[in-house]
């Protein structure tokens, strides 16, 4: 019997040990999505990067594994159970992860944790988010010329910063074409009911709104739109097939470049926790194809693209002036800095709402 | 912040199709619930009403395949809830929400391969004359048929529970089905009727959601919906046309406080968001004092039924 158990027992630690080796070999990258992938918006989007990178890599990674539908105050659960798998790097893709992956990074030092939109970092866990903020400028500009109400109907999940500076960056961009045009905004406190997001998007055109624009994750805003024979935007992905005659672009997540670049780091031995803050230069935001629009704006639409692209236009110019006519650029700089586009909690002046507490 | 007369249709009309699905589904739970059984697997049954009609309706481009799709597979996930509480008497309340739980699962497994699909919308009655006439056409001739048939429901359902003999039988058994038993009226089968009903008509509801509403399928697109619809029938204190009446007030609230917000009305949308569930108790509490009998609950409800004793 004990000869038997320890025959057991090395026989298990052989298998440990060719384990450990296969997995070296092979680096293992999990996912983890607020949402279902089948959102056809944000976690697909993640989603999409993720199929991108494991073709990109081939044989050399397994990224299979992703949890979609993971609510935010069950993910410790989520992420250990991952760390816990043999995942070599696991990537969590909502804000609301952000605590508990402080967590379970601080338990696994050997796993490496990538987290989206949050910005507490530790040696084994870096920050990545995209300057979404950067295409709603160019939405903006388009909207500004495209409107004939003068009245851009704006739905939106939470009062959180990423919103706040979409908002306010989709304003600046207004302004420099249409002073005269105003945006609406309808809070629906949630990321995902298409029927909420629909009923908004009624009430915004029946109060006269002839472009409609978006920040929650399903189609049925800008099909109302199209329903209505008006104009939109589409959110996260690409949405012309919903909409082929009042998309007029998409502000989509291009996620695919930066999982590739990253997990190869992990293949090199060379990742290090960091923090990632790309926009349009970087393509890791990029404006679906301009459409429903006269040669004229889609032109401008282009050059301020690649002017964004270039950094010569900056977004948050300063002065930027807030709802009180303030400046709240800090005295002799260029530009907002990225803390205050991160953390933004107030408006730019020229919307007329109040951010709900 | 100004009001036309037009705004106000359009504003309705939004409303009556936000009422449409919680009206179908509470109809469906209210006769289960007077049957004496209480199943809390609505949203799930919902859920899977909204993914087999998409995928039926998009699979077959026929929007009344589509329909009667989510209405099989809305009794079809009722009849296993059946199986477990009226056939081995299991605990009702577990059952349900087991049943919501497998019937989320189930549905995102089938609307997997349909998402990014769209479909034209179920059409609107168009009746040439009446659906033209300011102001009202459009609200009471333009509706999709999900809304007239909602409402012909109710009127059938209350009609029948009412007014029938059957109606008549399936109450008493809701309040006592050991004495329903002794004259021998077959409880199991009257109950096993009802909950496929219920289940036909959540399937409804969330089929309405994916072919008409919203005509795409998304993963948990009911959103609670068929929760809001068990709370109705509380609401409504088992009575069809209050469920009418709550169905309007709850898709009426949830509207206004989107509506408020594009008319710059300055109430805070955190708190019009909470005023459906503030509503509702404020109607309990005054049911509650106007109905010195207590709830009207049926007196059977959640009890499970064995023949023998």
């Amino acid at each position: 019997m004990r000869k038997f158990m320890t025959a057991a027992a090395a026989a298990a630690l052989t298998l440990a040990f060719a384990g450990a080796a296969e997995a070296a070999a092979k680096v293992k990258a999990c996912w983890v999505y607020v949402g279902p992938v089948g959102d056809f918006g944000y976690s697909y989007q993640h989603d999409q990067g993720r199929l991108y990178a494991a073709k990109q890599l081939g044989d050399k990674v397994d990224a299979t594994t992703y949890l979609e539908n993971v609510p935010e105050s069950d993910s410790e659960r989520a992420f250990e159970q991952l760390a816990r798998s043999g995942c070599n790097i696991i990537f969590g893709t909502s804000f609301g992860f952000m605590d508990p992956m402080v967590k379970v990074a601080k338990k696994f030092p050997n796993v490496k944790f990538e987290h989206a939109t949050g910005y507490k970092r530790a040696p084994n866990l870096a920050t990545y988010a995209a300057r979404f903020y950067e295409g709603r400028y160019v939405m903006g500009q388009i909207a500004g010329k495209m409107t004939k109400t003068n009245t851009i109907g704006y739905i939106v999940s939470f009062p959180i910063p990423e919103v706040i500076s979409g908002i306010n960056a989709f304003e600046q961009g207004l302004k420099t074409t249409n002073p005269n045009a105003k945006i609406k905004i309808v809070w629906v406190s949630t990321w995902m009911d298409p029927g909420k997001e629909a009923d908004a998007a009624k009430a915004l055109l029946a109060g006269g709104a002839d472009i409609l624009t978006q920040h929650t994750d399903s189609t049925a805003p800008l099909q109302e739109a199209e329903k209505a024979g008006k104009l939109g935007f589409g959110q996260s992905s690409d949405m012309i097939k919903f909409a082929p005659k009042a998309q007029l672009t998409a502000n989509t997540d291009n996620w695919g470049p930066y999982y590739t670049q990253r997990l190869q780091a992990v293949i090199d031995g060379t990742w290090k926790s960091q923090d990632t803050w790309d926009g349009i230069g970087k393509g890791m935001v990029a404006l679906a194809p301009f459409t429903n629009m006269p040669d004229d704006v889609k032109a401008m639409a282009e050059k301020t693209t690649a002017d964004i692209a270039s950094g010569k236009l900056q977004i948050f110019a300063c002065p930027v002036l807030d709802q009180a006519g303030k400046d709240q650029c800090k005295s002799g700089a260029k530009t907002l800095e990225d803390g205050q586009i991160l953390g933004m909690n107030w408006y730019v002046q020229g919307i007329d709402d109040k951010i709900p507490q | 912040m100004t009001f036309d007369a037009q705004q106000v249709q359009d504003v309705l009309i939004i409303v009556v199709t936000a009422a449409t699905p919680l009206l179908i589904a509470a109809v469906g739970e209210l006769v289960v619930e007077r049957s004496g059984v209480l199943n809390l697997g609505v949203e799930g049954m919902m859920i899977i009403g909204a993914a087999t009609g998409f995928a039926a309706g998009y699979s077959t481009d026929s929007t009344l395949v589509g329909v009667a799709a989510g209405v099989i597979s809305g009794a079809i996930l009722a009849a296993i809830f059946a199986f477990l509480t009226l056939g081995l008497a299991a605990n009702q309340v577990a059952s349900g929400l087991a049943l919501t739980i497998l019937g989320r699962g189930v549905a995102n497994l089938i609307g997997a391969s349909f998402v990014g699909l769209k479909r034209t919308p179920a059409p609107h009655l168009h009746i040439p004359g009446l659906s033209d006439i300011p102001l009202i056409g459009k609200l009471i001739f333009g509706e999709d048929f999900f809304v007239y048939f909602g409402l012909l429901l109710t009127g059938a359902v209350a009609y029948w529970l009412m007014r029938t003999r059957s109606g008549l039988t399936l109450r008493a058994i809701g309040d006592n089905h050991a004495s329903g038993h002794s004259l021998g009226v077959p409880v199991r089968r009257i109950r096993l009727l009802a909950v496929l009903f219920g289940g036909g008509c959540a399937g409804l509801a969330g089929s309405y959601l994916s072919l008409a509403y919203t005509p795409f399928w998304s993963p948990d697109m009911t959103a609670g919906r068929g929760w809001i619809a068990l709370a109705l029938v509380v609401f409504a204190s088992w009575k069809p046309w209050r469920a009418l009446a709550g169905a309007l007030l709850f898709g009426g609230v949830t509207v206004l406080q989107l509506v408020f917000q594009t008319w710059g009305v300055p109430i805070p949308p955190q708190f019009l968001a909470s005023l459906p569930y503030l509503t509702t108790i404020a109607v309990l509490v005054v049911l509650s004092i106007r109905d010195i009998r207590g709830a009207a609950a049926p007196a059977s409800l959640g009890i499970p039924f064995i023949p023998d004793r």
